[in-house]
C-alpha cells in the first residue's frame, strides 16, 4: 500500500462540518427547509429553493438506490491507485438526495455494480472521520 | 426568421501549430505569437485592438489582472476575464459581439497559450487538486472518492446507456470521424506522431472499443489528448471587416449557461440545452441548416449528449445520429463534427474553446484540410468543467456571407 494518505475532508470547513461530525456518529446526515419543506444537500447554511435560513438536519435511512457509477482503473493518486479499480458512485437517497460515494464490492466484482441497484450505507473509519460508504443491500 | 444581426466577425485566426513545445517557448509567447498571426491574418496591428479578451491561464502578474496588453503594447477600451474553462472562448466571444454591437469595441483579440503537456499534467487520470487550506464544501464532500475527470464524464455515459441503449460502438463513431478529419491535418498528424500516438492513421470502431477502459465505460480511445498548444482569435465590427485581408465569419448569436447538479436532476442533460437554444434563437438559425458543428470533444459521451442539446436530435437519440459515418466532412448528411480532428486527434492544450472558433472559421472561409463543401453556418459549443457535475457551455453559430 501506498504512503501517501487518502484525501479526507477538512472538519473546519463551514458548510459541511456537522455532517462530518455526524458522520464521525455513524449517521448520514442532510437539511431539510422548515419553510419550503424542500430537501437541501449538498449542505449548507441557507435554502436554495427559498432563500430561508430556517433549516433543519435529519438522519437519513441510509437506503438508496445508484443513479450512475464508474469503474475507476486508472488514478494517478498513489492511494487510489492501490485501490483500483474501484466502483465511484452517485446514489438516490430515498429521503430524495443525491450524493457521491463508493459501492464496495470485491475488485473481481465491480462489474456487478448496476444502475438502479439497491444499495444502504456502511462506514470507513479514519482517524477523525468517518466515510459513509455504500454496499450492495 | 427573425432579423439577423451582422454586427460582428471573425476576421482574423491562427492556431498555434505545433502541440509539443520546445524549452524556448512559454504560455505567454504563444499568446502574443498567436496574436500577432491573426492579427496578420486579419490584416490588423495591436494598435487597432481595443478590447482584451483572456483567461489568464497563462498565470498573471497580479491575479486576474491581464497580462497581454502590456506584453503586446495594447490599450483597451474593454477588458473580459471571463473564464469557464474550455468554453471561455465561447463566452468570450458572445462578449465580444455585444461589445461591439454596443459601440464600445471595434476589435477584439481572444488569446490562448498552454504548456500543459510540457508540464506534465495527467489531466484526467489525475484526481482532484487536493488543495491547501479551506475547500469548497463540495470538495469537501467529494475528495475523498477518487473521482477522476474522465470517470466524471463516464457517469454520464453510463447513465446514457441506461436509459437509451446507447452503446460503446455508437460512442466510438465520434472518435472514428474525428480520426479521418485529423488524418487530413498535417498538423493533426504532426501532434499524434509528437504525443507518441500508438497509430495516426484512421481508426474502426473495434479499434476504440478495443482500447484500454480508462473509466467504464469509457476507453481510452474516446478521451483527448493532453497537448500543448494555443491559438487567436480576432473579431471585428462590420466596418472594420470590411476592410479586412479576409472574409468575414460573422458572430450571428451566441448562449451562455452553467449546469449544476440537483438532487433528482437529470445528469444526461448538459448545459448546452440552455446555451443552444439562445444561440440559435439569437442568430435565427435552425440546427438543421447548419454545415459545419465543432464541439467541444474531451471525450466521445460531451459530443453526444452535445449533439443531442443543440438540438441536432433528440434526447436520447445521439448513438443512432452518430452512426453511419454521419459525422465525416464528405457526406451529404449535416452536420460534419470536428473537421479539424478535435480534442480527440488534433489539439487539447487544456481549453480548447478557441480552436472551435477557428476550425468553424476556417470552414465558412473554404479553407478546411477537411473542407465542407458551400459550408455556410457552423456553430461552435464549449464545454468546460465536468460534465457530470459542474460545468459551464457556451455556445456560437457563425456565418460566411
Amino acid at each position: 500500500m501506498s504512503d501517501v494518505p487518502r484525501p479526507l475532508p477538512n472538519l473546519a470547513e463551514l458548510d459541511t462540518r456537522p455532517f462530518w461530525e455526524a458522520a464521525r456518529q455513524h449517521e448520514l446526515r442532510y437539511q431539510v427547509c422548515n419553510a419550503c419543506s424542500g430537501v437541501v444537500f449538498y449542505t449548507r447554511r441557507h435554502c436554495p429553493h427559498c432563500m430561508s435560513f430556517d433549516l433543519r438536519w435529519e438522519t437519513s435511512k441510509g437506503k438508496g438506490a445508484v443513479y450512475t457509477f464508474t469503474i475507476i482503473r486508472q488514478i494517478g493518486h498513489p492511494f487510489f491507485r492501490a485501490r483500483a479499480p474501484y466502483v465511484v458512485a452517485l446514489i438516490d437517497l430515498d429521503e430524495g438526495f443525491r450524493l457521491m460515494s463508493h459501492v464496495i464490492v470485491d475488485k473481481d466484482a465491480v462489474d456487478s455494480v448496476a444502475v438502479g441497484q439497491r444499495v444502504r450505507v456502511a462506514w470507513e473509519d479514519y482517524d477523525e472521520v468517518s466515510l459513509p460508504v455504500f454496499t450492495p443491500a | 426568421m427573425p432579423s439577423q444581426t451582422r454586427d460582428a466577425a471573425i476576421v482574423g485566426i491562427h492556431e498555434y501549430p505545433s502541440r509539443s513545445v520546445g524549452a524556448d517557448m512559454s504560455a505567454l509567447r504563444i499568446k502574443a505569437e498567436c496574436a500577432i498571426r491573426a492579427l496578420e491574418d486579419a490584416g490588423l496591428t495591436t494598435k487597432d485592438v481595443d478590447a482584451i479578451y483572456e483567461c489568464g491561464e497563462e498565470g498573471a502578474v497580479h491575479a486576474g489582472i491581464p497580462s497581454t496588453p502590456e506584453y503586446l503594447g495594447i490599450t483597451a477600451n474593454i477588458t473580459d476575464t471571463t473564464m469557464t474553462g474550455g468554453s471561455s472562448f465561447e463566452f468570450q466571444a458572445a462578449h465580444a459581439k455585444r461589445a461591439i454591437a454596443s459601440g464600445k469595441a471595434h476589435v477584439a483579440l481572444l488569446t490562448y497559450g498552454s504548456t500543459m503537456r510540457r508540464g506534465g499534467t495527467a489531466l484526467g487520470s489525475a484526481g482532484r487538486s487536493y488543495a491547501a487550506g479551506f475547500p469548497h464544501p463540495v470538495v469537501n464532500l467529494e475528495e475523498p472518492w477518487g473521482l477522476t475527470l474522465v470517470g466524471d464524464y463516464a457517469m454520464v455515459a453510463r447513465r446514457h446507456m441506461h436509459d437509451y441503449g446507447t452503446t460503446s460502438e455508437q460512442l466510438a463513431e465520434i472518435s472514428v470521424a474525428t480520426r479521418l478529419h485529423a488524418t487530413r491535418n498535417p498538423q493533426a498528424v504532426q501532434a499524434m506522431t509528437d504525443l507518441a500516438f500508438k497509430g495516426t492513421g484512421e481508426l474502426t470502431i473495434d479499434d476504440v472499443v478495443s482500447s484500454r477502459v480508462i473509466a467504464d465505460p469509457l476507453h481510452m480511445l474516446e478521451c483527448c489528448m493532453i497537448s500543448d498548444g494555443g491559438g487567436a482569435v480576432v473579431i471585428a465590427s462590420a466596418s472594420v471587416a470590411r476592410g479586412c485581408r479576409q472574409k468575414p465569419v460573422w458572430v450571428l448569436g451566441g448562449g451562455e449557461a452553467i449546469k449544476y447538479p440537483e438532487n433528482g436532476g437529470d445528469i444526461t442533460t448538459s448545459a448546452a440545452a440552455r446555451s443552444g437554444p439562445m444561440a440559435f434563437g439569437e442568430a435565427g438559425v435552425r440546427p438543421d441548416e447548419i454545415d459545419v458543428a465543432t464541439l467541444y470533444d474531451s471525450f466521445t459521451i460531451t459530443v453526444l449528449t452535445v449533439l443531442e442539446d443543440l438540438g441536432f436530435c433528440k434526447k436520447g437519440e445521439g448513438g443512432s445520429f452518430a452512426q453511419n459515418d454521419r459525422l465525416r466532412f464528405d457526406t451529404p448528411a449535416k452536420p460534419a463534427l470536428n473537421t479539424d480532428g478535435g480534442g480527440l486527434s488534433s489539439n487539447h492544450p487544456g481549453m480548447r474553446g478557441i480552436f472551435l472558433l477557428i476550425e468553424a472559421t476556417r470552414q465558412l472561409r473554404g479553407q478546411s484540410s477537411s473542407q465542407v463543401a458551400n459550408a455556410k453556418l457552423a456553430v461552435a459549443s464549449g464545454l468546460g468543467g465536468r460534465l457530470g457535475s459542474r460545468h459551464a457551455a457556451g455556445t456560437v453559430v457563425l456565418g460566411a456571407d
